[in-house]
Formats: structure tokens, C-alpha cells, sequence
């Protein structure tokens, strides 16, 4: 009985976790990375996702690379008196432990400089991101309409 | 007992109590005052300020064709500024301005969306256009020689700058404001990037009323 409950609690886990597209590496699990389709000529993109840290150790977002851009940064931005700023961070970003870093318009994301080629939205492009603890992970992020202020898909029940 | 005794305890305080709230009254309708007048010359700013805000400008279309304020007067219009490699404040504001239109239902298309790349180095006329196309409603995409940007930017007092990103790229720094301008190209107040969308929303159904 007990056996049986604790096998449909799993299958249902495992369930959700596929629908809510996320990725593990060590401690940390990745949830929804998605971007924003981009226009012919446009030749950058933003990437949002929510990197939760279960573990009881700090670990950081160092870099990261996709075949798709010619290199991705680590960015933050801010708005300041009206104006948006946009910079590179160059020794990455904490994940706190027990924690939640979370890349998301109006601050930290990750960025595609040099598209070889438009996101185009339905399509999901291979990243891989480097983390000081978990290692290197790769991760399919979500092209999005433009439009989209977050991840559009419908696994948030799950969690 | 001398005649000239001062005023009896109970009515003195009385007097003292009244006095004191009165300056109570008096502070607080100075306060709200300041703050009518901050929230106004921020928000509607009246007389010589809305005929001069915007002032002359010249810039290119998509195809080929020359802008300018008069070309856009006889419908109202909200305009801002950006570039088309920017990851977040301008697809943010664009797809904001394109949600806004459709909850306007009919009155949705009484004014024009107007988008400004502050990236000539980058962006051509037909790049902003192919840009503004992906939001799925119609939008003005401009820009314009370095010249005539410096003249419509002081115009509509919008910040910009190049910085520098590692490997020779540069991001650009911008004022996200959205400026509202009437169908007569006068000034008729802001969007902050940060506004909701119900007082934004006010705000368009005022220019298109
Ligand atoms: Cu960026």
C-alpha cells in the first residue's frame, strides 16, 4: 500500500518535472529557460530561467556557450532615473544555498551575442551553461513570442 | 480682582486647540499642493512646455521614406526610443504598447506606435522595421543619421549612450520612458517603464478621447 503510493508520487514527480522543462546538475535544478524570438538582423537575445540550489553550498553562474551565438554573456540590467543600463558581469552570479538565483527581464539574464541565425519562436536552442560546483549543464531554452514577459509553458502546477 | 484677568482656563486652551489645528490644516493642504504641482509638471506639463516638447524632427522610415513631426501630426501618437539588439526594456515597452492597443478595442488603433532606434551604427531603417514587425500589430519603426537622433532626442529630452561590452560590442544605455504625443504633435504626458497597466491604459484612452 505504502509501496504503492510512494511509486504514484514518483511517476507523478517525474511527470511534472518533464512538463515544467527543467534540468538538474548537482544541487541545482534549472526551470524554464526560455527567450524571446528575434527579428532577421537582430543578432542578439536575451535568456531567462530560474536556477534553484537545494544544496547546503553556494555555487555560481560562471559562463556559458550555445552553438547558435557567436558567445553568451552573463548580463544584468537596472534602470536608473528612467534609463536602462545594461552591463556584463564578469565573475558571475551567487547561487545561494538552499537559494534561488533568477535570470528574468529587468535583471540578470543571460545573453546571446552574434546570432549565427534568428530565434525563431516554438523552437528550443541548445545552451550549455558552467557552474563552479555543478559543472557544465545543457539546457534547451524555449523561444518564446516576442511578447512573452515569462515562461509560457503549463508545467507551473507541478511545483 | 482686577477687571483685565486673562480669558478663562477652558476657553484659552479651546482657542490654543483651534489655532493649532489650523496650522495642521494649513501644512496639509500646502503638502498636497506640492504634490499636485510635482505630479503635474512630471505628468501634464501645460503652456510653453508642450509646444516646445518634441520640437522639429527628421528621420527614415522602412522604405525609404522621410519622417518628420509633421508627417506624423493628425493622429495622436506614442513614441520612445531604443534599438532593435536590446534584450528587455524595448521588447517589454513594444509588447506592452501592442497589449494596451487591443484592450482599447476600437479606440486601439486611434493613435500610432512609434518605435526610435537610437543605433544607427546598427540598426538600418529596414532593420527597425523588420524589428517592430514581430509584435503582431502595426508600429512605426524610425531611425534616423546620428544628426538627426541628437536633434529628436534633445527634442524629447531622451538620454542615450554607447557602452562598451568585452569583444569590440557595445549595448546602449537609454531612456525607456514612452512620450505621448496629440494628433497637433503637443506634448500630453509620460509612460514610465514601470507603470501599471491601468494607469497607462487612462492615459491612452485621454490621448484618443
Ligand atoms: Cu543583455
Amino acid at each position: 500500500m505504502f509501496r504503492h503510493t510512494f511509486v504514484t508520487a514518483a511517476l507523478i514527480a517525474v511527470a511534472a518535472a518533464a512538463s515544467a522543462h527543467s534540468y538538474r546538475a548537482g544541487s541545482l535544478t534549472i526551470q524554464h529557460p526560455w527567450s524571446r524570438e528575434t527579428a532577421p538582423g537582430q543578432a542578439v537575445g536575451g535568456g531567462f530561467m530560474t536556477i534553484v540550489n537545494r544544496g547546503g553550498a553556494d555555487d555560481r553562474l560562471l559562463s556559458g556557450t550555445s552553438p547558435v551565438a557567436a558567445e553568451v554573456q552573463i548580463h544584468t540590467m537596472s534602470m536608473d532615473g528612467g534609463v536602462m543600463r545594461m552591463r556584463q558581469v564578469t565573475d558571475g552570479i551567487a547561487v545561494p544555498a538552499k537559494g534561488t538565483l533568477a535570470l528574468k527581464p529587468g535583471g540578470y539574464h543571460i545573453m546571446f551575442m552574434g546570432l549565427k541565425r534568428p530565434l525563431k519562436r516554438g523552437e528550443r536552442i541548445p545552451v550549455t551553461l558552467r557552474f563552479q560546483r555543478a559543472g557544465a549543464v545543457t539546457l534547451q531554452v524555449a523561444v518564446q513570442p516576442v511578447t512573452s514577459t515569462g515562461p509560457e509553458e503549463g508545467g507551473h502546477a507541478g511545483h | 480682582m482686577p477687571d483685565t484677568s486673562p480669558l478663562p482656563e477652558p476657553s484659552r486652551l479651546a482657542r490654543i486647540r483651534a489655532m493649532l489645528w489650523l496650522a495642521v490644516g494649513v501644512a496639509l493642504v500646502l503638502a498636497m499642493a506640492a504634490m499636485l504641482i510635482r505630479a503635474q509638471s512630471q505628468d501634464t506639463p501645460s503652456g510653453n512646455h508642450a509646444e516646445w516638447f518634441g520640437g522639429p524632427f527628421t528621420l527614415s522610415a522602412p522604405d525609404g521614406r522621410t519622417v518628420t513631426e509633421r508627417t506624423l501630426a493628425g493622429k495622436p501618437y506614442a513614441i520612445f526610443f531604443g534599438f532593435t539588439r536590446c534584450p528587455d526594456v524595448c521588447p517589454t515597452s513594444l509588447s506592452r504598447m501592442a497589449r494596451l492597443r487591443s484592450q482599447l478595442g476600437a479606440d486601439g488603433m486611434k493613435f500610432e506606435i512609434v518605435f526610435v532606434s537610437v543605433d544607427p551604427g546598427h540598426d538600418s531603417a529596414a532593420d527597425v522595421g523588420r524589428y517592430v514587425a514581430l509584435f503582431g500589430t502595426p508600429i512605426i519603426g524610425l531611425t534616423g543619421t546620428e544628426a538627426q537622433l541628437a536633434q529628436i532626442k534633445k527634442g524629447f529630452g531622451v538620454y542615450s549612450a554607447k557602452s562598451p561590452l568585452p569583444g569590440g560590442d557595445y549595448t546602449i544605455d537609454h531612456t525607456a520612458t514612452i512620450y505621448l504625443m496629440t494628433a497637433t504633435g503637443r506634448f500630453a504626458g509620460t509612460i514610465a517603464y514601470d507603470e501599471p497597466d491601468a494607469t497607462a491604459l487612462q492615459k491612452l484612452r485621454r490621448l484618443v478621447a
